[in-house]
């Protein structure tokens, strides 16, 4: 089905191999991420910001900066795209693979991390391997932005007692004076430890194009 | 020992009730109709026979007796009495419910005040006719559910559920149907003479699972909430769909010849009768929705409206012959939306609470009267029959889910894998509709009795054998687990990060799963619904915001008072030793706090991904100790200011565990006094008042109004008795700041310590106090359902380097 266009056949194998969508998932993003950046090469951050759907979600900033954030294309590397291009789309997209029924253990696990990573990222955004408390504060002030009144200083706080907890679950004998700089990935992992995944995390990604009509007309 | 007690006391009842059946039975039952769902008015039996006084005495008596004038209500008021004895004695043994679920319990006593009755040749009491169960007994059950359905894992899951409660009914009845259908041609059964309606009507009502159990043990070992969400809402709405089935085929059932055509009417109706359920219910509930918005001056009756809309609902659609089940489902899930919003805090726990007591109490009665009827009515037994039924019963509902997830799980985003589906159709345990509808088989149905009791043995086979092993067996194939119980800081704000990135990556690939369904009812809701519906339209957030900043400042000059780095941290402190005092299990972090956390995030974040709370079940109240945990916490945060060793300064040092208030400081100081004159006429204030000042007063806090005491803590401070612990001094000094004339001369302090700590801080305390002016006004009527973010209290800092992150500032245990 999606070798009808031949041109486009190998593209979508390598793209398949690489990141686990089928054939037809990827035509689908592809549509999309054409419609997206008006058919150029890239997407840049503009082409993103536009999107109305994405107007009130309060962690917009965070999730349009993972897009260009290279830490999430597996390849080790650091700093930030000024353009993406499709490719590096699907990467970010692959995070929220779901699991199929086949997935291993392991690989359930390997899935798992790749997602806790993911963010991670989201928070460091200074990449030093650590969420500060300023970093953390950040982002909980986003994810309350929207809700107006509940202001700042509750976020704060929030984000304090969280910082808090971090702390003592994962440096329990702490002398007094110590001081609590941040929380690495090891203890990232270790509070969200219990929380399920699966059904957070993922996406369905649909093989059949139905909604690009109706993505089209809301937005024009 | 308690133990023993109430067994004596239960056993004591068994027998004043098995004396007073004894000797009241003999008293004519008023005959109730029989037959199917009829549009007769039902026969209250309340109002039973009223015999009146007998007359033409010729003395005045001086001691009557007039017994059959108050029996049927007696009878009904003993029996419930009897069932809920039952519940309780279950309870005071904590293990036998986990091991044994409640309504195995319930059938074994029922069994026991069975045989006490049949060893005295006693009929069981005649009150679980058709209408009594289908006009009385049944609408609490649904409501039950309906209403305390979690919302959102529902609605994601909406698709499954009603495929299962649907196609998995239908492939049941029809399966099973057919099969006895074949069996009934064997002639070594003799059951020959059962057609093949008979079957499929019998068939039908064994397909109804009732899965109580099933969600007791899923919740206790946290289940996902996948398989959770399915069991629960299969079994709410294949009630639905087996009592149409049951109507149908019941009526099908007594024609004498069925035709092809009866089949495509049948069809058509099974969608006339679902859908315009579907309808009543919704339009009950947005009429419901719209009472309430004016219930404002009447609190008392503001419940009422609750039950009356939903029982009317019920009853309309019990008139025109359609899902009436579905009706009441469908308005109890419309309304509860908008009237929580609309009612008061009380209000709202009031309908909660009585809406989970009439629904268990419903289900109780018709456990224990499985029981009772399992030995009190003649059975006819049928070897190959019922075997063969038990059989089928399993195998169908095995390959039903096999088949029918197979289908549905391409259109999920997290497929059922098979121990899933072993949950799924293991969990599949008929219970009270089934036993009701045999129960109440029209008469002229043949082998009625041999369907009772084959839905009876299915029904005890099942919930003993399947409801007994079901925990082994689901902890022992280790079903994939949601931990619901993860009460982290973290994980919720990380529950929330994950949400709101999916429905981002949603929105950016351009797909739109529920979600985009979810915004868009969310815009017409927001637009359309909450104006009409909801007394206070302007946007949710906004007031309950504002309330909730009203309590935070509550809680901030709790804090204000002590100088030095206070935080949530302090307040962590007493609050985990109220909680050590009470020998509670030491949870690890600050329950409350995290609930507070929890509802302040649900309630403000980005509404249209909200979370719902956690799972409420048939037997567990929701929870709505939030309000009370804040409580506990000022209270205790205000009993330890009290106590002499918090007196020695104002200043206290950093290592101070406690967030108190320095001695003799009132809390009244920095309230303006303006305020004080509103709080009087104030509904809801005032009428919390006195709850808190019980519950302040050493009682064990269990004031189960949820009501918010935003600004009147003042009075149950000084009111208290528990001061006098301090002694004298803080006794005069709360009495003086009672009469609000204290107010200058101590007003200097908590100033001196704002100033003492940065100037950010004090800036923005004094904002705050702002608020507080303002907010008096604008609060009509506090909105319900939020708690006090206590622990949000703002901590003063502004450096990274918190103090908050050092460990002793809330470790309680360095003291």
């Amino acid at each position: 089905m999606g070798a009808k266009q031949t041109r486009s056949a190998q593209k979508y194998q390598d793209l398949t191999d690489k990141t686990g969508f089928s054939p037809e998932q990827i035509k689908n993003l592809h549509k999309r991420f054409q419609h997206l950046s008006d058919n150029e090469e890239t997407i840049s951050r503009e082409n993103l910001e536009k999107i109305p759907a994405l107007a009130n979600n309060p962690i917009r900033k965070q999730i349009i900066d993972a897009f260009f954030d290279k830490r999430n294309q597996h390849q080790n590397e650091v700093g930030a795209f000024q353009e993406i291009g499709f490719e590096q789309f699907l990467m970010v997209m692959s995070h929220f693979r779901p699991p199929t029924l086949k997935t291993t253990e392991e690989e359930r696990e390997a899935m798992r991390k790749e997602k806790l990573r993911f963010l991670f990222n989201m928070h460091d955004t200074d990449n030093d391997g650590t969420i500060t408390l300023e970093e953390y504060r950040k982002v909980v002030e986003e994810l309350l932005s929207k809700s107006g009144a509940i202001g700042l200083e509750a976020a704060k706080a929030i984000a304090d007692a969280a910082m808090l907890e971090v702390a003592s679950t994962n440096v329990p004998h702490m002398a007094p004076d110590d001081f609590y700089e941040g929380i690495t990935f090891e203890h990232f992992e270790q509070i969200l430890k219990g929380l399920e995944m699966e059904s957070r995390m993922h996406i369905r990604f649909l093989d059949v194009d139905t909604m690009t009509m109706r993505c089209g007309k809301s937005k024009s | 020992m308690d133990l023993n007690i109430s067994r004596r006391a239960a056993a004591l009842l068994i027998l004043c009730s098995g004396f007073s059946l004894l000797c009241g039975c003999r008293g004519e039952v008023p005959p109730k109709p029989t037959g199917g769902v009829t549009i007769v008015p039902p026969i209250k039996p309340d109002n039973g026979p009223q015999a009146y006084p007998e007359a033409e005495k010729s003395n005045l008596p001086v001691f009557t007796m007039d017994y059959p004038r108050i029996q049927i209500p007696f009878e009904i008021t003993l029996w419930m009495l009897l069932a809920s004895f039952a519940k309780i004695g279950f309870h005071v043994y904590h293990k036998i419910t986990i091991w044994v679920p409640e309504s195995c319990l319930l059938i074994s006593i029922g069994l026991i005040v069975g045989a006490i009755m049949h060893s005295v040749h006693e009929e069981p009491p005649a009150v679980l006719t058709s209408n009594v169960f289908f006009l009385y007994m049944l609408p609490p059950i649904v409501l039950d559910s309906g209403y305390f359905m979690p919302t959102r894992p529902f609605f994601e899951n909406i698709g499954t559920v009603l495929w299962f409660a649907v196609v998995g009914t239908l492939w049941n009845s029809i399966g099973i149907g057919m099969s006895l259908f074949a069996i009934c041609q064997i002639e070594a059964f003799g059951v020959q003479d059962i057609n093949l309606q008979e079957n499929l009507l019998f068939a039908s009502i064994i397909s109804a699972v009732d899965p109580v159990a099933v969600l007791n043990v899923f919740e206790d070992v946290n289940v996902n909430e996948q398989l959770y969400i399915v069991v629960f809402g299969e079994c709410l709405f294949n009630d639905a769909v087996t009592v149409v089935l049951y109507n149908m085929f019941s009526f099908v059932a007594e024609m004498p010849v069925v035709e092809p055509v009866d089949v495509f009417l049948g069809v058509a109706r099974f969608f006339v009768v679902g859908l315009g359920g579907m309808g009543f219910g919704i339009l009950f509930g947005f009429v419901a929705a719209f009472t309430t918005r004016f219930t404002s001056k009447v609190r008392e009756i503001e419940p009422l409206f609750i039950f009356m809309y939903s029982y009317l609902a019920y009853l309309v659609a019990e008139l025109f012959a359609i899902s009436s089940i579905m009706a009441i489902v469908t308005c109890a899930l419309t309304m509860k939306y908008y009237v929580e919003e609309n009612v008061s805090q009380r209000s709202c726990t009031t309908i909660r609470h009585v809406v989970k007591m009439l629904g268990s109490i419903s289900e109780t009665l018709i456990f224990f009267f499985l029981g009772v009827v399992t030995i009190t009515t003649e059975h006819e037994w049928n070897w190959g029959y019922i075997l063969f039924t038990l059989l089928f019963a399993f195998v169908w509902r095995g390959l039903g889910v096999l088949v029918l997830t197979q289908i549905i799980n391409p259109f999920r985003t997290i497929p059922f894998n098979l121990k899933d589906q072993f949950g799924l159709a293991y969990g599949g345990l008929r219970g009270a509709i089934s036993f009701a509808l045999a129960f109440t088989l029209p008469d002229n149905i043949g082998r009625k009795q041999l369907f009772v009791t084959a839905t009876i043995a299915i029904i005890l086979f099942t919930v003993f054998l399947q409801g007994i092993s079901i925990r082994p067996l689901i902890e022992f194939i280790n079903v994939r687990r949601t931990n619901r119980n993860l009460g982290t800081i973290n994980v919720e704000i990380h529950c929330r990060l994950m949400e709101h990135t999916i429905a981002g990556i949603e929105d950016l690939c351009g797909q739109w799963s529920h979600f985009y369904w979810k915004d868009k009812f969310m815009k017409f809701n927001n637009r359309i619904l909450r104006r009409i519906l909801i007394r206070d339209s302007r946007a949710e957030s906004s007031i309950v915001a504002l309330y909730k900043k009203l309590e935070l400042q509550n809680a901030m000059e709790i804090l204000d008072t002590v100088s030095g780095d206070i935080s949530a941290a302090p307040s962590i402190v007493s609050l985990y030793e109220e909680k050590k005092s009470s020998a509670k299990p030491k949870k690890k972090f600050l329950a409350a706090d995290l609930r507070n956390m929890h509802d302040i995030l649900s309630k403000n974040m980005y509404k249209i991904r909200q979370r719902t709370v956690a799972y409420t079940n048939k037997h567990t109240l929701p929870n709505d100790s939030q309000t009370k945990e804040i409580l506990i916490r000022r209270h205790t945060s205000i009993r330890r200011s009290l106590r002499p060793g918090s007196f020695q300064s104002t200043m206290v040092p950093k290592s101070h565990k406690y967030f108190s208030l320095p001695a003799g400081q009132s809390l009244d100081l920095k309230f303006p006094p303006a305020r004080l004159s509103y709080t009087d006429d104030h509904e809801t204030l005032s009428e919390v008042a006195y709850p808190t000042r019980r519950s302040r007063s050493g009682r064990p806090t269990r004031s189960s109004s949820r009501a918010m005491m935003p600004l009147r803590r003042l009075d149950t401070l000084t009111e208290a008795p528990s001061v006098d612990t301090v002694g004298d001094g803080g006794r005069t000094d709360h009495g003086v700041s009672r009469t609000n004339s204290s107010y200058s001369d101590s007003h200097v302090a908590p100033r001196r310590h704002l100033n003492s700590s940065n100037d950010n801080d004090s800036g923005s305390v004094d904002n705050l106090r702002n608020n507080h002016h303002e907010a008096p006004e604008e609060e009509e009527e506090p909105q319900p359902s939020s708690s006090s973010p206590v622990w949000a209290a703002e901590p003063r800092d502004g450096t990274t380097r918190n103090p908050l992150l050092r460990r002793p500032q809330w470790n309680p245990k360095k003291k």
